[in-house]
């Protein structure tokens, strides 16, 4: 089967240049899909497949790279020495996940510097949650325990996607990343059995990050019209509602052990379904947030292009250092 | 944001053998001026938690790759030798170590 | 010696990790390009580790249910230790390098002699930082040259940054009560050596990165060590300490 499929691939490339003959290729593309055969970057891909895949993985790099700024906050005033050197190193992660999905991105052929340049000019969209503050310790560790909750729900079945260089780098981030979810629950538990104050101030994060968490899945499967073709293409494997019920299943077992509340008075363990129902979205807000109406779009974008900005100078003096220094080495060898 | 563009360190693709005796293998790509500031932004990078013992950087430019439309003549010619690989030969239980 | 001396001396070490990695994970999220914003972080991280291994001697030392938050958070400045270099702003990326440059170039040949000290403790906790000291030093030269050598722009910033800071290098190599009391038992370090081989290294790449090395005939700043700092660490400290102070005795 195998020979057969390079053999028609061969005669495929032979007529490249015949237009009847992109349909051939698009159907050897999906073939390879449906069989689990990943894509590498110089295989012949559709074009539409190429622009979906830099849309993704770039808003998924972006959304890690604005995300290290709602907890960057609290690195400084993180509340014992443990606590710091664990937010720290989670933040890093962050920017070493954004890194590993850019470079993924750069294999479609397209740079990191235009990616930037999608993000600052507001082209390019990233995860709305990071655009809600960050209003006390007790929200780093709602942000462990939700945020990233329902970000791992969504990566772990990435790293199964059909483009390789993004399933390799989400299989790194899911190593990673298994670590986050944990410390921040380790927060919340520390908080729920503390002072009163403590206890309230983690009720109080979980109020104001469930809903944002919950929303994070995005739009209804009804109203999700790219889901179809994504599925298709394997580089999403399950729907919205998919994974945002099983995300609700978990957490609605885990707040038990926190003795505090998810604030959703119609969350409730339904035996027919074998799921927990839960109560409407509030799609409004979900809208106004990604259309940039959020608490905190504009101060994001803004710390991120102040950040890009101020760093010119120091990229150009490395890369005239660079020049310079290979010019003095040839000279040298010469 | 054109002379940005023109400006951005070059793409480096990173080699990490991740334990002595082993090969080194591919884990991503970073940016960096330079061969030596490629080799300390991968230890910083790839190397957080303790996957390494030896990096290699080579600027992407460098890297030739195979034509995947060449695949078929490149490697199925493979396919039908089957006597390469020591389980083609069949041979009685009673020759051991072999 | 007694041992009050020698505590204060352990949190004189681990003040100064503790501040410079304090203003180091300022920069998380907000470097000049992701692997460097990598780079400085993990820089950071090494430091508040140093900081926790010499707290947390300095707490056994201490009894009394000391631990190392007490000892970080629950200290006001006058009783901080650190170097004043430690505590100076970020600045630009010139200043951020050049600043760890300098306390890197001391931390590197203060823990080669203290890896050899009488204490075995803080011995030990230098040894192990030596390492990553060694790093530090590298990556800081390295920028340091670069900006120097870089262009127009950044040499002037360099030049800048040299202003800005130099004149709180003098107090690296200014010895205070405990360090001249412990001293005689081979537990702390002669400064004056610690300060032949800085001077060395720094005119040394100061020289590759085409810098200058001020006159010294400038004024140095002092006092850090003896708890009088610039007003920079109040700030430092209030940020830092805020959820221990305002929800005193709870668990995190």
């Amino acid at each position: 089967m195998l020979t057969f499929v390079s053999t028609a691939f061969l005669f495929l490339f032979l007529n490249r240049n015949n237009p009847n003959m992109e349909k051939g290729f698009e159907e050897i593309f999906q073939d390879k899909i449906d069989k689990e055969i990943r894509i590498e970057p110089k295989d012949w891909m559709p074009e539409k497949y190429r622009q979906t895949l830099i849309r993704q993985i770039s808003q998924h790099a972006h959304s890690e790279i604005v995300g290290m700024l709602p907890e960057g906050n609290w690195i400084t005033r993180a509340p014992n020495l443990r606590r710091k050197a664990i937010l720290l190193a989670k933040v890093q992660d962050e920017a070493g996940h954004g890194l590993y999905l850019y470079s993924a991105a750069e294999t479609l052929g397209i740079t990191r510097d235009e990616m930037y340049a999608q993000l600052h000019s507001g082209k390019a969209k990233y995860s709305s949650i990071f655009n809600y503050p960050t209003l006390s310790w007790a929200d780093i560790g709602a942000i462990g325990w939700l945020v990233d909750g329902a970000a791992i729900m969504n990566q772990v079945p990435l790293c199964r996607n059909s483009f390789g260089p993004y399933a390799r780098a989400m299989v790194r981030v899911c190593k990673e990343e298994s670590f986050h979810q944990r410390q921040g629950f380790e927060i919340l538990l520390t908080l729920s059995k503390g002072t009163a104050a403590q206890k309230r101030m983690a009720q109080d994060a979980i109020d104001r990050w469930w809903w944002p968490s919950v929303m994070m899945f995005g739009p209804k499967d009804d109203e999700s019209p790219n889901t179809i073709q994504s599925m298709k293409w394997k580089i999403k494997r399950f729907t919205n509602d998919e994974l945002r019920q099983k995300f609700i299943d978990v957490c609605a077992e885990q707040i038990k052990v926190l003795g505090l509340v998810i604030p959703d008075k119609d969350l409730k363990w339904n035996e027919a379904t074998g799921h927990y129902n839960f109560g409407e979205i509030n799609w409004d807000e979900f809208w106004q947030v990604v259309q940039g109406n959020g608490p905190c779009n504009k101060e994001r974008l803004e710390t991120r292009k102040k950040a890009w900005e101020e760093g010119a100078w120091v990229r150009e003096a490395a890369s005239a250092y660079a020049e310079k220094r290979k010019q003095k080495q040839s000279l040298h060898a010469a | 944001m054109s002379t940005e563009i023109k400006n951005e360190w070059p793409l480096w693709e990173i080699f990490i053998r991740s334990k002595q005796g082993l090969d080194h293998k591919h884990v991503g790509s970073l940016h960096a001026t330079d061969a030596q500031m490629a080799i300390e932004n991968a230890r910083d990078v790839y190397t957080r938690r303790m996957e390494g013992v030896s990096i290699w950087v080579v600027e992407s430019k460098f890297i030739h790759a195979s034509n995947p439309s060449d695949a078929a003549s490149l490697y199925d010619p493979a396919n039908d030798k089957a006597y390469r690989h020591p389980t083609f030969y069949d041979l009685p239980d009673e020759v051991k170590n072999m | 010696m007694d041992t009050k001396t020698l505590i204060d001396y352990t949190l004189h070490l681990a003040d100064n990790a503790l501040i410079i990695g304090h203003r180091n994970s300022e920069w998380c999220g907000h470097g000049p390009i992701l692997e460097q914003d990598i780079a400085i972080t993990n820089i950071a991280l090494d430091m508040i580790g140093q900081a926790r291994n010499f707290y947390q001697y300095a707490a056994q030392l201490s009894g009394e249910g000391a631990t190392e938050d007490s000892l970080a958070y629950l200290r006001d400045a006058i009783d901080f230790k650190n170097n004043l270099l430690t505590e100076l702003p970020n600045g630009d990326w010139a200043q951020t390098v050049l600043r760890q440059f300098f306390f890197s170039t001391y931390q590197y040949f203060l823990y080669q002699q203290l890896q050899n000290g009488a204490d075995k403790q803080l011995a030990a906790i230098a040894e192990k930082s030596l390492k990553e000291v060694t790093y530090h030093l590298r990556w800081s030269s390295e920028w340091v040259i670069r900006l120097g050598d870089g262009t127009e722009e950044s040499k002037r910033r360099m030049l800048d940054a040299i202003d800005e800071i130099w004149s709180y290098t003098g107090e690296l190599f200014i010895p205070v009560n405990f360090e001249l009391l412990t001293i005689g038992d081979g537990i702390s370090i002669d400064l004056s050596m610690i300060k032949i081989s800085w001077d060395k290294k720094v005119k040394a790449v100061f020289e590759e990165a085409i810098l200058p090395i001020p006159a010294d005939t400038i004024w140095m700043q002092s006092g850090g060590k003896e708890g009088k700092h610039t007003e920079q660490l109040g700030f430092i400290l209030a940020e830092m300490q805020f959820l221990q102070r305002a929800y005193p005795n709870s668990n995190w």
